[in-house]
C-alpha cells in the first residue's frame, strides 16, 4: 500500500524530508511509525519511542490505533505551539 | 449572520486589522450585541528575558490548518449560541510587536461570544498545526508546547487526541 508521509518542524528538520513516498504492508499508524523508526538514524531519533510526537492521518490529528488505507497521508509531527 | 462569502479561517503571512475584521464579522447584522475578540501578538522575551527574541519563524500544515480551525469553529457554533466566528493566523516571519492571530466572535449577548472566543483559542492552542521557531542570541530554537495549554483545553471537557500514546510533553 502506497501512503505520503509527511514532517514537520524540528521532526521536518532532522530527517531532512518535508514528504516521502512509502510502501508498506503495515495496518495502523503505530505500526507504520516502528517501520521508519527501524530506518534507524534520524527516523530513529526524532521518531523515538518516549518522545512527544503527533500523528495526522488525512489531515486530522489521530490515535496510533488508527488504520492506514492506500494512497493515505500520514504525517508526524512535534506537539504544536501556534497562537 | 456574516457576509455569507467571507471565509471563516485564513493562514497568511500579511498583517490584518481588527476593525476591518469586526466591522465584516458583523456585516451589519441588527441581531448581533456582541463581539468579543482576541489578538495574540509576538513578544520579545522567553521566561521575562526582554529582548531574547529578535523574530519568530511560523511553519504550518498547509491543508490541515485550515481544515482542523473549521472544525473547531463547527465545535464552537454546536457549543455556543453565537452567530459567526473568524479566525486569522499568519505564517512566516514575524518579528516582536507584530500581530499573529486574531479570533473574533459575534453573539447577542456578551458571555456566548466571550465564551467562545477563549474556546477557539485553547482550542487552536493545542490542535492547529502550527509550530514557532524563534531566532535567539544562542540561535534558532523550535518553541516547545506549554502543558498549561493542554489544561486549558481539559477544562472545556476536550481530551487531548493522543497525548495518551505520546508522553511525554
Amino acid at each position: 500500500m502506497k501512503v505520503t508521509v509527511k514532517y514537520f518542524a524540528s521532526i521536518r528538520e532532522a530527517i531532512g524530508l518535508a514528504s516521502e513516498q512509502r510502501d508498506t504492508q503495515v495496518i495502523t499508524l503505530g505500526a507504520l511509525r516502528d517501520e521508519l523508526i527501524a530506518l534507524g538514524g534520524a527516523h530513529a531519533d526524532s521518531l523515538a519511542r518516549g518522545k512527544a510526537v503527533r500523528l495526522a492521518l488525512n489531515q486530522v490529528m489521530c490515535q496510533e490505533s488508527a488504520e492506514l488505507g492506500e494512497g493515505a497521508e500520514v504525517a508526524f509531527f512535534p506537539p504544536v505551539t501556534g497562537g | 449572520m456574516p457576509a455569507r462569502d467571507m471565509p471563516r479561517v485564513s493562514i497568511q503571512t500579511a498583517d490584518f486589522d481588527l476593525s476591518t475584521e469586526v466591522a465584516a464579522l458583523r456585516a451589519q447584522d441588527p441581531r448581533v450585541g456582541a463581539v468579543c475578540s482576541f489578538i495574540g501578538i509576538v513578544r520579545d522575551r522567553t521566561a521575562g528575558e526582554p529582548g531574547q527574541i529578535s523574530s519568530m519563524e511560523l511553519e504550518h500544515y498547509p491543508g490541515m490548518t485550515e481544515k482542523s480551525i473549521e472544525a473547531m469553529i463547527d465545535a464552537a457554533q454546536q457549543r455556543f449560541d453565537i452567530f459567526g466566528a473568524r479566525v486569522i493566523h499568519r505564517v512566516g516571519l514575524l518579528a516582536p510587536l507584530d500581530q499573529i492571530v486574531m479570533v473574533a466572535v459575534s453573539s447577542a449577548h456578551r458571555g456566548e461570544s466571550f465564551q467562545a472566543c477563549e474556546f477557539l483559542m485553547d482550542y487552536l492552542k493545542t490542535q492547529a498545526p502550527f509550530w514557532k521557531k524563534e531566532q535567539t542570541p544562542s540561535g534558532a530554537h523550535w518553541v516547545d508546547a506549554r502543558v498549561s495549554d493542554d489544561a486549558a483545553l481539559a477544562k472545556w471537557g476536550i481530551a487531548l487526541e493522543n497525548t495518551s500514546f505520546n508522553a511525554p510533553d
